[in-house]
């Protein structure tokens, strides 16, 4: 998913050479393959790093390196992104080709996909032409073995001129003798004999189009390899299994069915899984602030400042982490593993018919995606789009699918008003998992309309051309995604939000004891607002909530709690009956829960996503077409809401 | 090769695409002669799912339908 970090990610897709420092290795290597071969595995195992895995195209869209050392050789490992080919002209087979090119690389590591030889010995061909010390790591050894693939790894060497290393990187096999080789290879001491490729002597013909003699050149590497390839495969890969699931998953009937399904069982589990864990660190969290207030009277602090530490920054980290920290610990786990599987560009396949009348492309469904952890970096993820006007619509609407921000406010609401909380456990979860489901479905089909609304108006254009590579379904590697997930993503998100929602706590707490004229600075501002918010079904202090919601989508309701009870502190919620009661006393209604619910879903984007979308387009104006959308979507939602429910 | 049936493999005869796509349909190795297999299509009919090499590559018919192919068996 890109997830690892956002910040990291941006902009550094050009700064390959800058960030190597090669003084301290023995050797440089660059790692090269297809998408979907399992190379940043590779790249893991061999490096020790959490760089995240993931199945669909351009995953790595920035170069990342490590070090590994092996048999007293220290060698430097970069990463380059998954490209087909090196002579087409995407970004990402620039940086690949031009790094390969720039000589800095002692060798290169190529790493295939055993169960799909073929296609990978095109681009093995493709590199040795112009890095010929290399090694072929054959990988998913395993899975190729359940499928039945039998190939020939001595012929394969021959025919390729390079040692041929069998792998199953996600188990550690194979490695040692992997790095034996590229040691190998890189001091010379293996000679390697990638043969020539044949093209046809009409290449040298002036009379042929530019196209004609890329077609010539790119059909050479193919015959090549599929001559090769029919030399070493003694026995092909059986997919039958594959077929059948998919069959299912992708099918007319039960596509999207399966689809929905599969969503609400995710959200069911995170809801009944999330609940004892968020009560438990709520009690402890907030049992820690007398403590606190203690230690701080032992230090003589003053008791505005105890009131500002503890009411004001302790209470708010404290009801983020304790709300945050137990659906995310559990959702990204579970998302991750869909990945891992597989599953997800089937989603795109599934709703790419959708995508394509709304003058997009299917891979938006995967931006989507990423964007249920974090809009920011749902909005970095859509690099895998290859048009920029598909990119940019893509990441215009990113925002519109709620993030782990606002999923709990949007749980708790849900619950209170709709489903009702004197119910028994089960069925509250099951009701609740399926009305978030029809939240995430209305907030795709917004985001459809409002992607054929760009392609009308302001990005004019036709759908591009699309091809999405279906990877094989693999078996998760069930500890490391646990692991991995909640080490980069979860903590990651977690970290995020806690530094911006301790400064915020601040402010809000200053807002909320700063009286002028006999009322607080807080209320003041929510009285202003307060026919705006009312035209839209909600009033004052929940738009003002949202608007100082800015930097966290999580501390928005927190804030409304706060304004209504006046205490000029975050109040602990002590469970959602009592929620319920406080907000039906302010006038809540259904009606202002679903406008609540709806504004959640359609407002402008937090202060890290805005930041991300600056980034990304290198634009202001598209960066302000990116809050005015989902916020004039909203905006005319909740107006059109209170008025039919009035 | 947008009539291609499900089940059915063809051979292709010619790519009436240019750009981009032309060159990415090319690296995935679907040049002239290139056996191809449908498995069939996607919830909405679009796009179709065909097996090019041992991968198996989505793509929109609006695109499929500008490949030709020779008899299918």
């Amino acid at each position: 998913m890109g997830l690892t970090s956002c910040a990291g990610a941006a902009g550094a897709r050009d700064s390959t050479a800058s960030f190597l420092r090669t003084e301290n290795a023995d050797h440089v290597v660059a790692l090269m393959g297809n998408p979907n071969v399992g190379k940043s595995t590779v790249f893991n195992a061999l490096t020790g790093m959490a760089q995240h895995t993931g199945n669909w195209p351009g995953k790595t869209v920035a170069g990342a390196s490590g070090t590994a050392e092996h048999g007293g050789t220290r060698f430097l490992l970069v990463d380059l992104p998954g490209t087909y080919s090196l002579v087409a002209r995407s970004p990402e087979e620039e940086v690949a080709r031009g790094f390969l090119l720039s000589g800095r690389a002692d060798c290169a590591i190529l790493v295939a996909d055993a169960t799909c030889l073929e296609r990978n010995l095109n681009l093995a061909l493709q590199v040795t032409e112009i890095m010929p010390r290399a090694v072929l790591c054959l990988n998913l050894m395993d899975e190729a073995q359940k499928k039945g693939v039998q190939i020939d790894c001595d012929a394969l060497e021959q025919a390729l001129g390079i040692p041929v290393i069998p792998c199953t990187a996600a188990r550690g096999e194979g490695l040692d003798a992997l790095l034996d080789a590229a040691a190998a290879v890189a001091s010379g001491r293996r000679p390697t004999t990638p043969p020539p490729i044949r093209f046809p002597a009409a290449l040298s013909d002036d009379q042929l189009s530019e196209e004609r003699k890329q077609d010539l050149r790119t059909a050479s590497y193919v015959l090549h390899a599929e001559e090769i390839a029919n030399g070493v495969i003694r026995s092909p890969a059986n997919a039958a299994r594959d077929r059948k699931i998919d069959r299912i998953l992708t099918s007319r009937r039960y596509g999207i069915p399966a689809m929905l399904l599969l969503l609400a069982l995710v959200f069911f589990l995170t809801i009944s899984g999330a609940n004892l864990p968020s009560a438990w660190l709520s009690r402890v969290l907030f049992a820690c602030t007398e403590p606190i207030r203690a230690a701080l009277c032992w230090l003589h602090a003053p008791v505005w400042l105890q009131s500002m530490l503890i009411d004001g920054v302790w209470r708010v980290l404290a009801t983020v982490v304790s709300v945050m920290l137990p659906p995310m610990a559990i959702f990204f786990p579970l998302f991750t593993l869909l990945e891992d599987v597989g599953y997800l560009p089937r989603v795109a396949f599934n709703l790419d018919h959708a995508f394509c009348k709304a003058h997009a492309c299917g891979k938006q469904a995967l931006t989507l995606c990423m964007g249920f952890g974090c809009n920011a970096v749902g909005v970095t993820g859509c690099r895998i789009i290859d048009s920029p006007r598909e990119r940019l619509i893509a990441i215009l609407t990113n925002s519109m699918v709620p993030c782990n921000g606002r999923f709990p406010t949007i749980i708790s609401l849900l619950t209170i008003f709709f489903i009702g909380v004197s119910r028994a456990a089960l069925p509250t979860m099951l009701l609740s998992s399926l009305g978030l489901t029809a939240v995430i479905v209305l907030g795709v089909a917004m985001t459809l309309v409002a992607s054929r609304l760009l392609s009308a108006t302001v990005l004019k254009g036709l759908p591009s051309s699309f091809a999405l590579e279906l990877p094989p379904y693999r078996r998760p590697q069930v500890g490391k995604v646990i692991v991995r997930s909640i080490l980069d993503r979860t903590l990651f998100v977690l970290g995020r939000a806690i530094s911006v929602a301790a400064p915020a706590g601040l402010l809000i707490w200053l807002l909320a004891n700063w009286y002028i004229g006999g009322s607080s600075v807080l209320l003041s501002c929510a009285q202003a607002l307060d026919p705006i918010g009312r035209a839209l079904g909600l009033d004052g202090m929940i738009l003002l909530a949202f608007l100082l919601g800015f930097p966290a989508n999580e501390i928005v309701m927190p804030i409304v709690l706060m304004g209504y009870l006046s205490t000029g502190t975050l109040v602990e919620l002590t469970g959602l009956p009592a929620l319920g009661a406080l907000l039906t006393v302010n006038g809540w209604s259904a009606a202002t829960a679903l406008c609540f619910i709806v504004f959640s879903l359609f407002h402008w984007p937090c202060s890290t996503t805005c930041l991300t979308i600056w980034r990304e387009t290198g634009s202001l104006r598209w960066t302000a077409a990116a809050v005015i959308l989902p916020t004039g979507i909203g905006m005319t939602l909740c107006f059109l809401l209170h008025l039919l429910l009035g | 090769m947008a009539e291609v049936p499900a089940g059915m493999t063809a051979t292709v005869a010619q790519l009436d695409l240019s750009g981009s796509i032309r060159i990415r349909l090319r690296d995935l190795g679907l040049i002239e002669g290139t056996p191809v297999t449908c498995l069939g299509c996607g919830p909405s009919g679009d796009p179709v799912a065909y097996l090019i090499r041992g991968a198996v590559i989505a793509l929109r018919r609006s695109d499929s339908g500008r490949i030709e192919v020779r008899e299918w068996v």
